[in-house]
């Protein structure tokens, strides 16, 4: 079985046109804004792959963000050179994510109790972060600053070169091919036998168990992955920023990831990268005017989207393609089945004419579900 | 040395101040089909769960042993991979998968990644699942549905089969057709059947032990457990 209609498969076409759009974009407009809309689209896609596809909600996922960002803010401030930081940044919360997974897995708790669970960690760092005022709260040269966060560290450099710090335009290049690469890397894990096995796990935990598999070491190892790229995110949200601030693990922070997912579409690799920079640019812009409150029209927009196309704006538009294509196929099978309606034992039944139209049809039945995701 | 290929040894199960498993000795040959019987709440279904992993056991609850090799406290995947295929009493299946996805995830941790498409294949023409291969799961019916976890557990190539309640909701034609099916799995498999529709059961014309109570009441061939007094009362009753 080569394609598996329920997780897509790749669309090579739009990825690469998607990638060109990303790498000319410079060529039309400033990079700031894009790099942060990038940097929080991974943030989205991390939760995406973990929640669209293995069924897991972390309601704080912002603490691997956030223990991305601030690891490779003391890491660089005590080693000097980025690149050991920056594989720190993605190591360190993979590994404290395998370990509260590993707990939460193996001890068999529920969806609401890993929620909560989830979200305690990141306001336990919220709250033990902001509190990190004093002179003793350091960590080698970094002190970790309380509420004031860490400010005026290195940012990333050409591996080897600490002298050539990358911002701006590099900075940027840098978001886009983390971005891309990341979705390859969700893209693949989907297509093996792993990403099938988390697919199986959403849909029925107990009949995975009953296959073989050991759901608890799978969940955690898609909660570690998704840590590890939520960890990169934010580690590059800190060279963006170049400053570490306890907001990066706020439930501001845990609330706003979450929603970008479901306004974009769980079930979607595509659907929370779009729908993080499309709620971000809008944050962006409400930032900009003092009238309204910005979280306040999130909200009313977040509840507006799930009244309105519940699966998010990604499954909504390719449910429309699909029955789009669909029946343009079967107004196809009909018009090709008129002229026989009028010769003997013609179209007038109904399985003579599902026969006559059967491998236009049943093709593009085929089709349809897989190319409609992305 | 027992020749049993599933052995329980005073398997016991409480729930609080209930008893729904009492001291059960039980044996089950290489490639014997036996059916489990007995009212509803006689405790064939929680022996049932003993037997898969689905409830946990301790030392404390006696012994259950797979050729051999004691299963209590293994998880359901541990005792799956000794070659245990299981087919629960609510149909579980991935209902927002197609079928052949749901065959293929029971034929890769079987057979690997090269062999499960072959798999996928074989058991649906098996089963004869062809029609419906392509089709979400949680689209079907009820019946068909209840085919493609059989078709899941035959994809595994289990040596030992438990199917609980495999004939609940099928219609006439559907239960002839289980019933070959299931004789021919019986070819090169040990089958435990739990089910309490007895002329499902009376086709199968395979050995019967009856629970009654937590506990076996009797057990022997069809015709003479079919006929036996005491089974009449206790499960056929008035119904007889």
């Amino acid at each position: 079985m080569k394609a598996w209609p329920s997780i897509g498969q790749m669309r090579w076409g739009w990825f690469l046109a998607s990638a060109v759009v990303l790498l000319l974009l410079p060529v039309v407009t400033d990079t700031h804004t894009p790099t942060i809309l990038l940097i929080w689209a991974l943030f989205a896609l991390s939760l995406g792959l973990m929640w669209g596809y293995a069924g897991l909600l972390s309601f704080g996922h912002s603490a691997y963000f956030g223990l991305g960002a601030y690891t490779y803010a003391i890491a660089v401030i005590n080693i000097g050179e980025s690149t050991a930081p920056v594989l720190l940044a993605i190591v360190i919360p993979a590994v404290v994510a395998a370990v509260i997974g590993a707990m939460m897995f193996y001890g068999r708790i529920s969806d609401v109790y890993m929620g909560v669970i989830t979200l305690v960690v990141t306001l336990i760092l919220f709250k033990f972060m902001s509190a990190t005022a004093g002179d003793q709260y350091a960590i080698g040269a970094a002190r970790l600053g309380g509420f004031n966060g860490i400010p005026g560290f290195a940012v990333i450099n050409i591996p080897g070169m600490p002298e050539v710090s990358l911002f701006g335009l590099p900075m940027y290049y840098i978001a886009v091919v983390s971005l891309l690469g990341c979705y390859l890397v969700s893209r693949w894990i989907l297509a093996r036998s792993f990403g099938r096995v988390l697919v199986g796990i959403r849909e029925n935990e107990a009949r995975c168990e009953l296959l073989g598999y050991s759901v608890p070491a799978y969940k955690t190892a898609i909660f570690t992955i998704s840590a590890a790229m939520a960890g990169l995110a934010g580690c590059l949200f800190a060279n963006w920023a170049e400053i570490v601030t306890p907001g990066v693990f706020s439930l501001r922070s845990a609330a706003e990831v979450i929603i970008w997912t479901i306004v974009g579409g769980v079930g979607t690799l595509i659907g929370p990268v779009l729908g993080a920079m499309a709620l971000g640019m809008v944050k962006l812009l409400l930032g900009e005017q003092t009238v309204i409150d910005n979280s306040l029209l999130l909200g009313l927009l977040l509840v507006i989207v799930v009244l309105a196309i519940p699966r998010g704006v990604v499954p909504a538009l390719q449910g429309w393609w699909r029955g789009r294509t669909r029946f343009r196929a079967q107004r196809a099978g009909h018009r090709r089945g008129r002229p026989r309606a009028s010769a003997p034992r013609g179209g007038s039944s109904g399985t003579s004419e599902s026969k006559t139209s059967r491998p236009e049809t049943t093709g593009s039945a085929h089709r349809v579900p897989q190319a409609g995701r992305s | 040395m027992s020749d049993a290929v599933v052995e329980t040894i005073d398997l016991t199960m409480r729930f609080g101040g209930v008893t729904a498993v009492d001291r059960v000795n039980f044996a089950l040959k290489e490639r014997e089909l036996r059916c489990l019987i007995g009212p509803n709440g006689a405790g064939k279904s929680t022996f049932f769960k003993c037997l898969t992993g689905q409830h946990r056991l301790s030392g404390a609850n006696g012994r259950v042993l797979i050729r051999g090799a004691d299963v209590v406290g293994m998880r359901p995947h541990e005792i799956v991979r000794m070659g245990v295929g299981i087919k629960t009493q609510v149909p579980s299946v991935l209902n927002g998968l197609t079928v052949m996805e749901n065959l293929w995830l029971a034929a890769r941790r079987a057979h690997g990644w090269t062999r499960a498409t072959a798999e996928v294949q074989r058991v649906i023409d098996e089963v004869g699942l062809g029609d419906i291969a392509r089709r979400t799961v949680g689209e079907l019916a009820h019946g068909q549905r209840q085919m493609v976890e059989i078709g899941i557990v035959l994809a595994q190539d289990p040596w030992l089969i438990l199917l609980d309640e495999p004939a609940a909701g099928i219609t006439g034609a559907e239960v002839e057709r289980l019933v070959t099916l299931i004789q021919q799995i019986n070819q090169n498999a040990s089958v435990i059947v739990v089910d309490h529709d007895m002329e499902f059961v009376r086709m199968l014309g395979a050995r019967i032990t009856v629970f009654y109570q937590g506990a076996v009441l009797t057990e022997g061939p069809a015709e003479q457990v079919l006929t036996d007094a005491r089974v009449r009362e206790v499960y056929i009753g008035n119904r007889a």
